[in-house]
């Protein structure tokens, strides 16, 4: 039912600790068994531990330096500079709120409920049209991140297509990318993220016994009723882990809004990933830009975390 | 009661069924636009009917420049970064689902952890790092970055998968003489085939929409893959041609629509799921 974790897992996934049964090893001969059958986990370890725990270090190191792209030879440690500098700009609190902003309308309210809409319809659907709004909806999924940011700038531009069709209603049409950016890249982000939540409700409502709903159903309750007293009890896990994974995929979206509007104009759909990449690299402030990292990866880790104790898993 | 109850569920299914259809046509437009202005001698930012039919577009687009050098760049990074994860996942995963150790527990707790970190907040600090160590903008250097950041999900699915397949046959090769390794090859994989074309499929497409890692890390317009050189319609050619943006993305997204849909029939809804947490 989890979104992330299809866990197969039957009873070899819980271990008790040390080799159960067998007399006990000689010291000696079961340190070699641990490391000759540790072996193959070798380069696996090498490359995370290299190519990603060491970066996720370095970026707690040089967020507390100074250290810049350019005119500098030496970097210097500075303790909370960076964090304190970060609190006072008002560019970095335009960047938290416009992330927030971004998060809660593409991901809690769009992804979300665009998609259990979705799945609870598809339920009563017919066959041919939940498979083509299915094929629809994946397709836009699938799409590479750049593609997607295409499509929606040209539907949302000004003599693009959204307009096009509320002139053609006889209705006020303006500049999207212009005036209300972060509206059309969270958009862009439901566009693009809500099959996934739509795979997950899928999966959860066919899970709950059919018995259930039709007796409810028989008894009088209506629609509405059902889904808020039954069916949402029931699949308040996948909620749960689904608004996680919704959560941390928003926070990181970076290509879909550089490619739709730069994060323009002036900053007004700013957020964190592309505050941390201006800093960085147009204004050279890697420490800087380090810093703002390493405070979205600590937001990043602690709803990790929690959907590390949702999904409650038996490693 | 069981009539009312009965036509009620057939006005149901049709409300449901126009209800779709109006979500539907809104996703739709914005695919529409791609296909339609792809064919259009004259295409704009609109979606509208063609001015005729042509292949212009996919004539000016298929070259070596604009497209074929880009695609078998993405090709080097995303197939060098793929098999690199699938292999490392595959004899990761291996002593985690076939051993009992009391690392295991702490270990695939930490991969689990790490399959969900924004990936996106190191990549100013990985920039920072490469260029210490002389990575930075080499092919090798980001199919390494691609294959770490990918290790994760991999080993967690590549485990999960692998716990699936019934331990008594591999007992079977040990006693016979058979060592860790050799069963691995010839019996576990083989029995989790479409659990390895799952994770193979999956890290392929996740790396081949990727734009943010290969735009921090290569710098040469050469070593490009698709994901940034389509960037260059905006850039220096002056005016956008619609048409051959159009063309292009559709050339660029359909090894990964094609691959998607060989995978998702092969295993039903299941690969959807197992294969999203980072989209």
């Amino acid at each position: 039912m989890t979104a992330a974790a299809p866990h197969a897992g039957p009873e070899t996934a819980k271990s008790p600790p040390g080799p159960p049964g067998s007399p006990p090893a000689p010291p000696g001969n079961q340190l070699r068994r641990t490391l000759t059958r540790a072996l193959p986990v070798s380069p696996a370890l090498v490359l995370l531990v290299l190519f990603l725990a060491g970066p996720i270090a370095y970026c707690a190191y040089i967020a507390f330096t100074d250290l810049q792209l350019t005119g500098q030879a030496e970097s210097s440690f500075v303790g909370f500079e960076n964090f304190r500098k970060a609190f006072q700009d008002e560019a970095f609190l335009n960047a938290v709120w416009l992330t927030l902003v971004f998060t809660v309308l593409s991901s809690l309210v769009g992804q979300n409920t665009l998609g259990l809409a979705l799945a609870a319809l598809m339920q009563r659907a017919s066959k041919p049209v939940r498979t083509l709004v299915g094929g629809i909806v994946i397709t836009a999924w699938v799409l590479p991140e750049v593609v997607a940011g295409f499509l929606l700038y040209a539907f949302f531009r000004r003599e693009g297509t959204l307009n096009a069709i509320l002139d053609w209603l006889h209705l006020p049409s303006q500049n999207w990318l212009f005036t209300l950016p972060i509206l059309a890249v969270s958009f862009a982000n439901v566009w693009r993220g809500t099959a996934f939540s739509m795979l997950v409700y899928s999966a959860a409502l066919n899970e709950i016994p059919k018995e259930i709903t039709e007796a409810a159903e028989v008894d009088g309750a209506s629609g509405w009723r059902r889904m808020w007293h039954i069916t949402l009890p029931m699949i308040r896990r996948s909620i749960g882990t689904n608004l996680m994974l919704n959560t941390l995929q928003t926070l990181s979206v970076f290509g879909l809004i550089w490619v739709m509007t730069r994060g323009g104009p002036g900053g007004k759909s700013q957020t964190l990933p592309l505050f941390m990449y201006e800093q960085a690299f147009q204004n050279s402030l890697i420490g800087y830009g380090t810093a703002v990292a390493l405070l979205l990866l600590l937001v990043g880790s602690a709803f990790s975390l929690v959907y590390m104790r949702l999904l409650r898993t038996e490693v | 009661m069981a009539l009312t109850l009965t036509s009620r569920r057939k006005r149901h299914k049709l409300a449901a069924d126009a209800g779709l259809l109006v979500v539907a046509a809104a996703f739709c437009l914005p695919l529409a636009w791609v296909v339609l202005s792809a064919v259009d001698p004259d295409a704009n930012l609109q979606v509208k009917a063609p001015d005729g039919l042509t292949f212009d577009n996919f004539d000016a687009i298929l070259t070596q420049d604009i497209t074929f050098t880009p695609l078998l760049n993405s090709l080097i990074l995303c197939g060098g970064a793929t098999l690199l994860t699938v292999v490392c996942a595959a004899l990761a995963a291996y002593p985690l689902s076939r051993f009992r150790s009391r690392l295991n527990r702490p270990f695939l707790l930490t991969i689990l952890f790490a399959t969900s970190l924004p990936i996106t907040a190191i990549m100013v600090p990985v920039y920072a790092l490469f260029v210490q160590v002389d990575l930075i903008d080499t092919m090798q250097g980001t199919i390494f970055f691609f294959a770490a950041s990918q290790l994760p999900f991999a080993i967690w699915l590549m485990k999960n998968f692998m716990d699936g397949v019934p331990k008594e046959l591999e007992e079977a090769a040990w006693t016979d003489g058979a060592s860790s390794f050799q069963s691995l090859i010839r019996i576990v994989l083989p029995l989790m085939g479409p659990g390895v074309s799952v994770v193979t499929v999956f890290s392929f497409v996740m790396m081949w929409g990727n734009f943010f890692v290969p735009f921090m890390l290569l710098l040469t317009p050469d070593q490009m893959p698709a994901a940034v050189s389509i960037n260059e319609f905006f850039g220096n050619r002056g005016t956008v041609v619609y048409g051959q943006l159009a063309a292009f993305s559709i050339v660029y997204s359909t090894p990964v629509i094609l691959l998607y849909v060989l995978v998702a029939r092969r295993l039903g809804g299941g690969f959807a799921l197992g294969g999203a947490v980072k989209g």
